[in-house]
């Protein structure tokens, strides 16, 4: 609602054909934030992902994503990294040509591929710690590489908002931690990220705040919070875990944070 | 030398080079998206669909590029609302609609007292009776499609290898993917008189998929494609020239060659690889 809020829904409610995928959803998303997004398979995480890369029309509601409607942002706005990649890994592109493909967006069709994009391409690469590898055909990467390709993408259109949908889902353990360690630079940075994740393993290194989901918002706060609302509790039962968040907290007294439990 | 210009000494034959040579860098050039985003049954069944409005164009006496221009365009767009929209499966409806708009040419066509010349020119091409209002339009409309790609270089690759990303950063997938079905179609318009309705498909796919073997990035292949698509056509024809063979058969006959070399030199490259 105001000019610190990068993603305001109100009760948002997003159908595929006759089944409500999410109900209700009524948040918001700071400017800056990193937020982690969690729940169990089908709670609705790449639904709500989905709908404010303005891939999905909600069914009612509202939502306002860095304060319009997600079909009027300017090109380049939203950079969104998909759970499974559906792409054709025998495409003929290089490491290079696909993290290039992130400055698309930002170009004109007169306007040249210039120094300013090969600079952003760049960039990223190094930050994903693929610059050697830009001259590899995508065929030949590995589970991990291909990912961190795709997150090099987003980060080279230089977007105002990153969704990352299950990024760390069958990658190796060093492109865990790269990724949250790219998450942390990045927000740090002033971006804002989304991270969807079924994992609750750590949460409080990735987010500043943590989205509980099961197709309604059942908590919305930071790691601490959450945990003392018993959202986490909800979900836990129907996600694979093994975090510390899971047995190390003692209920908090009083719910002193008042997360903004929704269910 | 002679051997090389002979054909020359033909107004005619130098209308039907200069078409082939057009003919062949465009399909090839298209091609590259139609191997890349499997669009070679929808290629062959825009070209069947074309049929219809050739003979409709042929019994009202109007020029046959705007017939089969016009149902080609329509049954482009048509598959493309129903790829997106429908509830059909895509090969379905091509198959429906190609089979069923080849049927209704066929029908009017077979109403004609004398129809069986023509119709073996319009399956397999009849490149030399390209007339110079023929050769204008060809050339009109292979520049028209070469601009569009051109133009469009950077939103169709991105669509063509992931139009979900894509579209979430404000790229319009779907409008990508009428324009390319469009271009396709006016491809597809342009190559038929040269290699015919049944033939056209292999010029959309032979060339690319030969370039695709030997190389791993979008740009050459698309250029390499462009070099055997040109290298078929007008090599294709030279041959028919002194074989006295059919030009489509022949043009289709040496891509299907090249393939066939593109593959063996990928594998020999290799084997010299490894033993290197």
């Amino acid at each position: 609602m105001t000019r610190h809020d990068a993603i305001v829904a109100k009760n948002l409610t997003v159908r595929y054909e006759d089944f409500a995928a999410l109900v209700g959803a009524t948040l918001t998303v700071h400017y800056g934030e990193s937020l982690g997004i969690v729940g169990p398979n089908g709670s609705g995480k790449s639904t709500l992902l989905k709908t404010i890369a303005g891939l999905l029309s909600p069914a009612s509601g509202e939502l306002r994503v860095l304060g319009v409607s997600p079909s009027h942002l300017a090109h380049g706005t939203i950079a969104y990294v998909p759970q499974v990649e559906a792409v054709d890994w025998s495409f003929p592109a290089t490491v290079w040509d696909v993290v290039a493909m992130g400055r698309f967006a930002r170009l004109r069709f007169w306007q040249r591929f210039g120094a300013h994009d090969r600079a952003a391409v760049r960039r990223a690469l190094e930050l994903v710690g693929m610059t050697h590898l830009a001259a590899r055909p995508i065929a030949h990467l590995s589970g991990g590489q291909q990912q961190r390709a795709f997150v090099a993408r987003a980060i080279a259109q230089e977007p105002r908002l990153l969704l990352l949908d299950e990024p760390t889902t069958g990658v190796d353990a060093a492109t865990e931690e790269a990724l949250r360690d790219i998450v942390r630079r990045l927000s740090a940075d002033g971006l804002t990220v989304l991270t969807a994740t079924h994992d609750l393993d750590r949460v409080d290194e990735w987010f500043d705040r943590l989205l509980v989901l099961d197709r309604r918002v059942l908590a919305l706060g930071t790691p601490s919070e959450v945990v003392a609302s018993g959202a986490y509790s909800a979900i836990r039962e129907h996600t694979h875990t093994h975090g510390h968040l899971r047995h190390d907290h003692e209920p908090h007294a009083a719910h002193a944070a008042h997360p903004e439990i929704k269910a | 030398m002679t051997l090389l210009t002979e054909p020359f000494h033909y107004a005619f034959m130098e209308r039907a080079f200069v078409a082939a040579l057009a003919v062949g860098l465009l399909c090839s050039t298209m091609g590259t998206y139609v191997i890349l985003r499997k669009l070679a049954f929808i290629g062959d069944g825009i070209a069947h669909a074309s049929f219809a409005g050739i003979v409709i164009a042929y019994l009202r006496g109007t020029n046959f590029y705007i017939g089969a221009g016009i149902v080609a365009v329509l049954t482009a767009v048509g598959i493309g609302f129903v790829h997106r929209r429908g509830r059909i499966s895509l090969d379905t409806t091509i198959g429906v609609l190609f089979t069923g708009m080849f049927a209704l040419g066929v029908y009017l066509m077979s109403q004609q007292r004398s129809y069986a010349v023509d119709l073996q020119s319009f399956l397999f091409g009849d490149i030399l009776s390209v007339q110079p209002q023929d050769l204008w339009l060809i050339l009109a409309l292979s520049v028209v499609v070469a601009a569009a790609v051109v133009v469009f270089f950077r939103g169709l690759l991105y669509t063509t290898f992931d139009p979900v990303v894509a579209q979430a950063s404000g790229i319009r997938s779907g409008a990508y993917e009428y324009a390319l079905l469009v271009m396709l179609a006016l491809t597809i318009v342009v190559s038929l008189q040269a290699v015919g309705i049944v033939l056209v498909a292999a010029l959309l796919v032979t060339p690319a998929a030969a370039a695709y073997q030997l190389t791993s990035r979008f740009a050459p292949m698309m250029a390499l494609a462009a070099v055997f698509g040109a290298l078929s056509t007008v090599g294709g024809l030279y041959l028919s020239y002194y074989v006295r063979a059919s030009s489509g058969a022949t043009i289709v006959l040496l891509a299907t060659l090249l393939f066939f070399a593109a593959i063996a030199a990928k594998y020999l490259r290799r084997a010299t690889a490894r033993a290197a």
